[in-house]
């Protein structure tokens, strides 16, 4: 017993002190001076411009890692063949690489002094510090989520229903919508909440190739950081707040996934 | 190519595949490689040498190894926690211990430093006992460890779920003492699970960059990350110093990718040695 209060104890206040106690500072700041000073921060122009961007670029990123996660996993799922295990550390990259990293190799790649930026002065497109810059970066650091969800799904599931539609002349892509795809849709869906969160989250690459300027190539993670800098606490801590409320939609949604396929199996 | 699988649809999904990663990844980070070794090797030297440089990966290595010790301690006590206590809100706990993967790290900054700050709720208490917590190294090891948690956890639960509670109790009935039980029984099962999360938080958080920059005040030479370098370098256009730094970054990245993956490889080689 003694041995039980213990570890529920030492994993409560842990977990308080870490993850539970920031979250209410978030909220406790953000309502400092009241409801009003609140909701005329949400209300901003640059505020809600910045809302506009951060779901644009997740309505890009999430359908990519869609597409991208359901070809790889169909490839590593489905096929032998040699370098595999290469190519699926290689869809961890991502991941692996720090996000500030992330944001330099495109700035390299696609800035004014890099490899592309004669044809980027050239054909007139912006990438770096403009809006395509931010969605590259975006889906840079959030394609994977689907892909990883999916690969030891249906290795995992196997391929025999796929094989059995083949035998009674089902073609490819019949295979696809209407055997593979219901077997994976709580796989891809589990995918898209990481993906999103991710998206609509990242900080660092889409920081570095922003070049922020405000009411242009501000997400809402950005926003944040320039009135926190601007020492204009209650509308950055508002803002923010915004991002927590996606968080913990994420959780619970990624819960609640959780729970229903253990109870279906 | 050879390749084994009856189904139609190889040639496109591997196409696309292997296409998406070499446009996205492989190229862009080679690159990144590239660019630095074109740099002249005296230049080169020193922009990774110089002594704030040095000074960036002594703080970023000293606090994500602190960062990945706590970790390694508490996770998997939390991890056991939540697998084999129940008590009232444990699923509620469980799903807690996401957070870090889904706030964004901004988010994380700005929170951690309102609460570690010498005002905050817990600065002000830690500060009276002399312990200064936001713009110190130890604000940036609170960071990690929070970045880090679910990395360790995450990764020991599954371990900890397949470790069958019979043989703890066959073991005791045969009449090995509790330090035997967890010397021989729980620390070989567990070891494998806890030294991957451990490597996976220390990688999160040597490139980690949001959640830091906030609460470590950025003082050059004492609580300066090296992903802050890089950025305050591009900002001050300097290209070659942020691609050389960039190189170092990457190249740690990389080495720790590969020792991950080789620590997964060992273990899953020996759940398959006692199953069998």
């Amino acid at each position: 017993m003694m041995k039980k209060a213990l570890l529920i104890g030492f994993t409560v206040l842990f977990l308080g002190v870490f993850l539970v106690i920031p979250l209410g500072a978030v909220l406790a700041e953000a309502f400092r001076k009241g409801a009003g000073a609140y909701f005329a921060a949400l209300q901003d122009r640059e505020a809600l411009s910045a809302i506009g961007l951060t779901l644009l670029c997740t309505a890009i990123a999430v359908p990519a890692s869609v597409i991208f996660g359901v070809a790889a996993a169909w490839a590593v799922a489905r096929f032998r063949f040699p370098g595999k295990s290469l190519l699926v550390t290689f869809i961890d990259l991502p991941f692996a690489v720090s996000p500030v990293v992330a944001g330099l190799v495109l700035v390299l790649l696609f800035g004014m002094q890099g490899a592309l930026g004669p044809l980027m002065i050239k054909s007139g497109i912006r990438v770096v510090f403009a809006i395509p810059g931010i969605i590259l970066a975006t889906i840079f650091v959030s394609f994977p989520f689907v892909a990883r969800e999916l690969i030891p799904l249906m290795q995992e599931q196997g391929d025999e229903e796929e094989q059995a539609a083949m035998l009674l002349g089902a073609s490819g892509w019949q295979i696809f919508w209407r055997v593979t795809v219901p077997k994976i849709r709580w796989g891809i869906l589990y995918g898209v909440i990481l993906c999103s969160a991710r998206a609509m989250g990242e900080f660092g690459a889409v920081s570095v190739v922003s070049g922020h300027i405000r009411g242009k190539t501000n997400t809402v993670p950005l926003h944040v950081e320039i009135l926190y800098n601007e020492y204009n606490f209650v509308a950055a801590f508002a803002v923010a707040s915004l991002l927590v409320l996606v968080a913990l939609g994420t959780l619970a949604a990624k819960s609640a996934l959780e729970w229903k396929v253990r109870n279906e199996h | 190519m050879k390749r084994v699988g009856v189904l139609p649809g190889f040639g496109l999904t591997f196409g696309f595949t292997v296409l998406w990663l070499s446009a996205l990844v492989l190229i862009p980070l080679s690159l990144l490689f590239f660019r630095a070794a074109s740099l002249n090797l005296r230049e080169f030297l020193d922009v990774v040498l110089d002594p704030r440089a040095v000074a960036s990966y002594r703080v970023t290595l000293f606090c994500s190894l602190a960062a990945a010790i706590v970790n390694a301690i508490a996770g998997p006590i939390v991890a056991w926690t939540l697998i084999r206590v129940h008590f009232p809100g444990r699923k509620l706990l469980d799903a807690v211990v996401d957070l870090p993967f889904a706030l964004p790290t901004a988010v994380s900054g700005i929170a951690l430093t309102a609460v570690y700050a010498k005002n905050g709720i817990l600065g002000s208490k830690l500060a009276a006992i002399g312990i200064p917590v936001a713009f110190t190294p130890l604000g940036i090891i609170v960071a990690l460890t929070f970045i880090g948690l679910p990395f360790v956890v995450r990764t020991m639960q599954p371990a900890i779920e397949d470790l069958d509670p019979t043989v703890e109790e066959a073991a005791s009935i045969l009449g090995a003492s509790k330090w035997q039980i967890f010397r021989r029984i729980i620390v070989p099962a567990l070891l494998p699970s806890l030294l991957t999360g451990f490597a996976l938080a220390f990688a999160r958080a040597l490139g980690e960059y949001g959640s830091v920059i906030f609460i470590s005040g950025n003082m050059p030479l004492k609580t300066e990350v090296t992903a802050l370098l890089i950025v305050t370098k591009l900002e001050q256009f300097d290209y070659a110093g942020a691609t050389a730094i960039g190189a170092v970054q990457l190249a740690a990245s990389f080495v720790l990718l590969f020792a991950i993956n080789g620590l997964q490889w060992w273990s899953a080689r020996r759940t398959e040695g006692t199953n069998a």
